[in-house]
């Protein structure tokens, strides 16, 4: 034989799939919800999906080289991270603070732990939750959707001078002549009012709230495609509205005026965003079969618990942040029974 | 049985498994062929599990073939036969496909003899006692043919206490590209029938379970043909799904029991035999024979003319290459099959009894290349993958940090058989099985601290 023969050791064979296909088409099944977020919400939202991601990227980059790993980008998972990042935020957040959240999320939830698979939480809610503490105003500033003129014009605080109070965005808001427009999202005037959105306009995106969670719709289809594809286990969406329907139907049964019907729970806020796609981050849930439904379980719970009974008006942001801390913990309580297992031996983790 | 077998309706394993391309095609359709004599043929004196065979012939003489020219060494060992009629040219160490040299009794075939099998006795051997018949066996050198090479007769007799009821006989060749066991089931049925019944006699067995991967009616409808009314021998199809053919799988296949673990299969009162065993089984021992030569399957891209060869023991890979038309551009070779093979350092290595196959570089997209490597991203598709329902995600955690006993003491690392199953789907490339291969060869070696 004319070449050298090659040692190698088995299995010498490999489903051809990686970890970059896998990160790629979490990025094209978000690109239809953020195609719609920009068509309801004009340039505004379109600056802020290119201001996170860009700063993401160029975080990555630069701990990734700060920490000899050279150039990590390939694997497209920062990507991911600035575009749900820019989502979760109100259309007319500020781009310097979701500058600040896109490097806080990136450095912090992710570098900081040693990059891609070594992160504990979801980096794109560490750069929220970060925020939301920073800039509790602006993270619950919420402007109309479909407002004429969005595809010419900023929302006024997108374009806020960095560390200078944003100037309110009541005038504009009033100058465009929106009749009804109360600035409360749908989960807001539920809890604080009692008026109930309609479940079209939750599914369609026919309501105002972050960049990205408005179109239910969109949302479940671009999860159902990872699902089939299986680059997203359905676990943990089918535990989340488990979950949530477990704590929200017995409420909902006994007082129907007070607390929400679970159609409307997995529909409005950020749930259904937060199912499919965040709660779904592979490296912050845990391996197992039963633990990733557990997991969804305990998502799905907390949200509802926080949002019918705690002091926000949405809480899926910091549920799933609680239970990716917990994950590896639910992770060894499900370890499948082995093969031929007899009985669990003592010591065990 | 999980839901989709139930649809499908042929019984499988309950968790885990994977459908790589199978790649049978190529040579599942070619009657097995005979091979020329290599002008000189090496039989290595370990080809088994357990103590290498004894010399019982010197440097220079002549051997017949058929002849012993090694004794057993002990109980867990078989004696081997001159697979060819020559003279013994060497007795020394020669490359084996497990890398180290070991030694090997070499044989320079005689061109003009008429290589006729002089060496038999004929047998009554269905009546004759099982113990007699188990003495048989280890007399043939008859060693597990799928891959194992465990010596045959060891399984035959269980430990005092336990008792075989049933055989399972593996069809299953689960493994990409192989297809020795499926002609040998469809050319040779009555004599894999004659090695149910012998292997049943032996053992006490009342009851024979053949296993066979469903992507194989025609070997099914073969046996089914042959099968006389009154006996107990089933032919059970089993859901094509790598690793069908592992023991622990088919037996929860066809049995729905899981062997306990760290035991074996006659805890359940069961042996599992491969039909190219009890193929050969049949044909020898009536006879009075010893395993001279064997089905090999030589497949894969670079091969010009792959097919089905009856080789004789001893025969280097290169002549046998040779003889399918390997071309020039063949850079790596597989003894056995791609998900558990071993690929060779030199082609003089020779074929023993436990090559099922030779593969020779298959397509480059689907052979493991040098692809990156990417930190586990906890995607769980090796935990869905393991047919043993370990945790490689978390086990590969602990070896990078060489936490080699916790992975035995927690994970059940001893559980892996290395399938491979965890390295074929791991988007991340990282080497699953080979951490788990290395971990538990490391745990071997320092038993005193395992404790």
């Amino acid at each position: 034989m004319a070449r050298p023969i090659e040692i190698r050791t088995a299995p010498h064979l490999k489903r051809p799939q990686s970890v970059e296909q896998i990160m790629r088409n979490v990025v094209f099944a978000l690109l239809p919800v953020a195609g719609f977020s920009v068509w309801q919400f004009g340039i505004s939202a379109l600056a802020l999906i290119v201001t996170t991601t860009i700063v993401a990227v160029a975080t990555e980059r630069f701990f990734s080289q700060l920490a000899g790993r050279g150039n990590t980008l390939g694997d497209w998972s920062v990507v991911i991270t600035g575009m749900l990042l820019a989502l979760t935020l109100p259309p007319g957040f500020p781009l310097w603070m979701a500058a600040v959240a896109a490097f806080v999320g990136v450095a912090l939830g992710k570098a900081l732990f040693g990059g891609l698979g070594f992160n504990v939480m979801n980096p794109a809610l560490v750069g929220r939750a970060f925020v939301q503490a920073a800039f509790p105003v602006a993270i619950t500033t919420w402007t109309p959707a479909f407002a004429p003129g969005r595809f010419t014009e900023f929302i006024p605080s997108t374009l806020a001078v960095p560390f200078m109070k944003p100037e309110s965005v009541t005038p504009w808001i009033n100058s465009l002549n929106i009749d009804g427009f109360t600035g409360a999202t749908p989960l807001a005037m539920q809890k604080f009012q009692q008026i109930t959105a309609g479940t079209n306009d939750l599914l369609f995106g026919n309501v105002i709230g972050s960049t990205g969670e408005a179109s239910a719709i969109l949302i479940l289809l671009g999860g159902l495609y990872l699902a089939f594809r299986r680059m997203l286990d359905w676990r943990i969406p089918v535990g989340v509205f488990a979950g949530a329907a477990l704590v929200a139907t017995p409420l909902w049964l006994m007082n129907g005026e007070q607390y929400p019907s679970p159609l409307f729970v997995a529909l409005s806020g950020g749930l259904m965003l937060g199912a499919w796609f965040m709660a779904s981050d592979m490296i912050a849930s845990p391996v197992t079969p039963w633990g990733a439904f557990l997991y969804g379980a305990l998502i799905g719970v907390l949200t509802v618990v926080i949002r019918l009974f705690g002091g926000l008006p949405e809480g899926v942001m910091y549920a799933i942040l609680l239970a990716n801390a917990a994950s590896p913990l639910i992770a060894s309580w499900t370890q499948p029974r082995v093969y031929g297992e007899t009985k669990r031996q003592e010591g065990k983790a | 049985m999980n839901l989709l077998s139930l649809i499908k309706g042929h019984a499988t394993f309950a968790h885990g498994g994977v459908h790589p391309q199978e790649h049978k095609e190529e040579t599942a359709h070619l009657p097995i062929r005979r091979l020329p004599f290599a002008s000189k043929l090496v039989v290595p004196l370990s080809q088994h599990k357990g103590a290498p065979a004894k010399p019982i012939v010197k440097v220079g003489e002549e051997v017949v073939r058929g002849e012993p020219i090694a004794q057993a060494d002990g109980y867990v060992s078989v004696p081997m036969h001159a697979p060819a009629t020559g003279r013994v040219s060497a007795i020394g160490l020669w490359p084996t496909a497990e890398g180290p040299k070991a030694p090997a009794i070499i044989i320079d075939v005689y061109d003009a003899a008429s290589q006729q099998i002089l060496y038999e006795e004929e047998l009554d051997i269905l009546h004759l006692a099982p113990d007699e018949i188990v003495r048989y066996v280890k007399e043939a050198g008859l060693v597990g043919l799928g891959g194992a090479a465990f010596p045959s007769h060891v399984k035959m007799l269980p430990p005092t206490g336990k008792s075989i009821h049933t055989l399972v006989v593996n069809g299953c060749e689960c493994e990409p590209y192989l297809t020795c066991d499926h002609r040998v089931m469809l050319e040779h049925t009555e004599a894999l029938l004659r090695g149910v019944r012998i292997a049943m006699r032996a053992t006490g067995a009342h009851l024979a379970l053949i296993g066979v991967e469903d992507n194989k009616m025609d070997a099914v409808r073969a046996i089914r043909e042959k099968l006389k009314k009154e006996e107990s021998i089933r032919v059970r199809a089993v859901e094509a799904k790598y690793p069908q053919g592992a023991e622990k799988m088919l037996i929860e296949s066809l049995l729905g029991e899981q062997i306990p673990e760290g035991g074996l299969p006659v805890d359940l009162g069961v042996a599992v035999y491969n039909v190219g065993t009890l193929a050969q089984m049949g044909e020898l021992l009536p006879r009075g024979r010893g395993l001279i030569e064997r089905v090999v399957t030589v497949s894969g891209a670079g091969v010009e003319r792959p097919g089905n060869y009856l080789v004789p023991i001893g025969t280097p890979v290169g002549f046998l290459l040779h003889e399918a038309g390997v071309d020039a551009g063949a850079n790596r070779v597989i003894l056995g099959g791609p998900m558990m093979g071993m690929t060779v350092a030199s082609l003089d290595v020779p074929i023993t009894k436990g090559v099922s196959g030779v593969v020779v570089s298959a397509p480059e997209e689907s052979i493991r290349g040098d692809r990156k490597v990417f930190p586990c991203i906890k995607c769980s598709r090796c935990v869905e993958a393991c047919p043993m329902r370990l945790n490689p995600s978390m086990m590969a955690q602990l070896a990078k940090m060489r936490e080699y006993q916790r992975m035995e003491s927690e994970f059940h690392l001893n559980q892996c058989f290395e399938c491979g199953c965890c390295a074929y789907v791991c988007p991340a490339n990282i080497p699953l099985t080979q951490y788990f291969r290395i971990a538990k060869a490391i745990n071997r070696e320092r038993p005193a601290l395992a404790s």
